[in-house]
């Protein structure tokens, strides 16, 4: 399946992997602190991400394995970090929250709502002043349009016109609170006309689709700059691994289960006679096969030594 | 040697290494063509355009963010945030990103950017335009804080600033800026992390930094006057590093030790200069116990008699100056 769909279908399938051998690690014990699973929205990830150069540099979130993934960084070094191993990509200094992977220019995940969004502000102005042929892409959710880093960093970044793709995931949630109920506005796209760029709202369940869409705005950013991309979907899990999910009901999730992007697109390459079951049946074996090799590796790497824990504050 | 003033200062190291290293620039509000609040930047403009010389919205949280966000990438960032008490609005970003990124990526990040910022009190700001707020920041590992209070310090540890790795707290001094002094023309870095014995003595230890420096000098002087007391000023110039060695080498020296600094006196930075002290081996050549001398534990008023009583004077350092040697 060497096509465009095929490389989407593996990231995902890659990504939904990870995070449901993440749920079972927490849940057997075999790794500790909170974690912000992805489960549902890796269209958006996958198909942002295979637009990108290895050069283009993305910011990412408390929920970004997905996007650290579909970046591409090496999923043993990501693992082993959950583990906390000295191998870790973070050096088990990070954990779930703080993955990054400079050498693919992913700048990092972050704690904070909206905290990464005045920073890919900042790489975008670097981008512009140094005339590098890249841009930057920002992931947020619909939850920290409501913080005011968000309105600062999307107006500077209109009047300095910087290559900078914001990509708002409204996955409907911030933790329990209903993002309808959060804001007055029906649909996000219009806050990117508060600040004199365009602003579009797609399907963001359909890997395709955010594909495209994002080679488009891609070519808009470069000569443009910036502009809003809303990719509407939904939170499948929790909020983290402490959430009690009083606050929706199982229907609702079942409504969105449907639309699962994988299953979306499985179903789109058996009706496209893209693949055959048994070729999408291969490429999940395969990626499970990449999953238990990275649990491997991070089991049998080091934890930090103590003296470590000095390193690293001051360059 | 040619004397200018502690802004002219500044705005040469900025002027100096901006022509040495492409990657320097400056962002923050006003800092173009109306030359930054407090006149800083005037000038600069002219010679190096609007493109390294960025008037910003008055957005404080993205400006601070922006500045981190470039130096990840390459650049060296020089923010102006206007007045230091506008702090609280970078401080997710200063705190939360610029200061942990190092870290929380296993070492990987670097963020060399510095953050200009006028503080202090004395111009009749009022109590959200007049506050000292370094040990905010000294409480965050990851940033540095340095405290400038001369003309040619100010020069010597902006360039080291800029050239750091790290992102920098530079707390420029409201009353300061007009001070003449002696300051030499060609590029020099002043090392972050050493403290300066600005006058020895052997009876008292004063320490001190930024704006409380030449009032603290002043206070020996008249100390030594009127009841023959010999002081010793330390001038910290950075909080972080802190030259621990220098103040407790001091400290063992004199025996008597007074802290003096703008900053409430709560919380403040004198804490961690008493804490140095006092577990240390210079305890047991303490004759008396650390004496801190601060601002007083109150937002900063307006009028003018109350604004001068909120902050330690010359004449409150050589009266404690006395009672610590004398009594």
């Amino acid at each position: 399946m060497d096509c465009i769909t095929g490389r989407l279908y593996e990231k995902m399938l890659l990504i939904r992997g990870f995070e449901e051998k993440i749920a079972e690690l927490f849940s057997k014990g075999y790794i500790h602190g909170t974690t912000h699973l992805y489960v549902g929205q890796e269209a958006i990830a996958a198909g942002v991400c295979a637009a990108l150069k290895k050069e283009d540099i993305i910011f990412s979130t408390h929920r970004g394995h997905g996007h650290c993934i579909a970046k591409g960084i090496d999923i043993n070094k990501m693992m082993a970090e959950f583990f906390g191993r000295e191998s870790g990509c973070s050096g088990g200094k990070g954990g779930s929250m703080h993955i990054a992977d400079f050498d693919n220019g992913n700048y990092g995940s972050n704690g904070v709502v909206g905290g990464g969004i005045p920073l890919a502000v900042g790489a975008a102005l670097s981008v512009k002043m140094r005339r590098q042929d890249k841009i930057v892409v920002c992931f947020f959710g619909d939850g920290a349009t409501n913080q005011g880093a968000f309105h600062e960093s999307l107006n500077l970044a209109s009047i300095w016109r910087l290559p900078v793709l914001f990509v708002c995931e409204a996955n409907e949630y911030g933790l329990s609170m209903k993002t309808r109920r959060a804001m007055n506005v029906k649909s996000l796209d219009v806050r990117a006309q508060s600040y004199g760029m365009p602003g579009k709202t797609i399907d963001g369940n359909d890997a395709c689709l955010v594909y495209s869409e994002t080679e488009k705005a891609k070519k808009y950013v470069r000569s443009g700059g910036p502009m809003l991309l809303v990719c509407e979907t939904y939170r499948i899990s929790g909020h983290s691994k402490s959430d009690n999910e009083a606050y929706r009901d199982a229907e609702e999730i079942n409504r969105w289960r449907k639309k699962d992007p994988i299953v979306r697109m499985e179903e789109q390459m058996i009706s496209a006679m893209l693949a055959t079951k048994d070729e999408m049946e291969a490429v999940k074996a395969g990626v499970a096969e990449k999953i238990d090799k990275a649990v491997e590796f991070s089991l049998n790497c080091p934890y930090p030594k103590k003296e470590s824990l000095f390193c690293g504050v001051y360059a | 040697m040619r004397e200018i003033t502690y802004a002219q200062a500044i705005r040469e190291a900025m002027s100096q290494e901006m022509r040495r290293d492409k990657s320097v620039f400056l962002m923050g509000e006003d800092v173009g063509v109306y030359g930054g609040a407090f006149g800083v930047s005037d000038g600069m403009i002219e010679e190096f355009g609007e493109s390294r010389i960025k008037d910003t919205p008055i957005s404080e949280a993205v400006i601070a963010g922006a500045a981190a966000g470039a130096a990840m990438t390459g650049m060296r960032p020089i923010a102006e945030i206007m007045f230091s008490d506008f702090l609280t609005i970078t401080m997710d970003q200063l705190v939360n990103q610029a200061a942990k990124a190092r870290y929380m990526f296993g070492g990987k990040a670097k963020v060399p950017m510095v953050v200009r910022t006028a503080a202090g009190s004395g111009t009749g700001a009022a109590a959200q335009h007049s506050q000292s707020p370094e040990a905010w920041f000294a409480n965050v590992p990851g940033i540095k804080i340095v405290i400038p209070s001369t003309p040619a310090d100010a020069k010597g540890l902006l360039t080291a600033a800029i050239r750091d790795d790290n992102p920098v707290l530079f707390l420029e001094q409201k009353l300061l800026y007009r001070v003449l002094g002696q300051v030499p023309e060609g590029e020099y870095a002043v090392p972050l992390g050493k403290a300066k014995v600005c006058r020895e003595g052997g009876d008292a230890t004063i320490i001190s930094y930024g704006r409380m420096l030449p009032v603290c000098l002043e206070a020996a002087n008249q100390a030594k006057t009127e009841y023959g007391i010999s002081s010793e000023v330390i001038d910290l110039r950075t909080l972080v590093p802190l030259d621990r060695r220098t103040v407790i080498d001091s400290a063992k020296k004199t025996g008597r030790v007074i802290i003096v600094h703008e900053a409430c006196e709560t919380g403040g930075f004198g804490g961690e200069i008493a804490a140095t002290i006092c577990g240390s081996d210079a305890f047991y050549s303490l004759k008396a116990p650390v004496m801190r001398y601060c601002g007083a534990n109150v937002p900063v008023p307006f009028c003018e008699t109350l604004e001068k009583a909120a902050v330690p004077d010359k004449d409150g350092v050589v009266e404690r100056l006395n009672k610590l040697v004398n009594e």
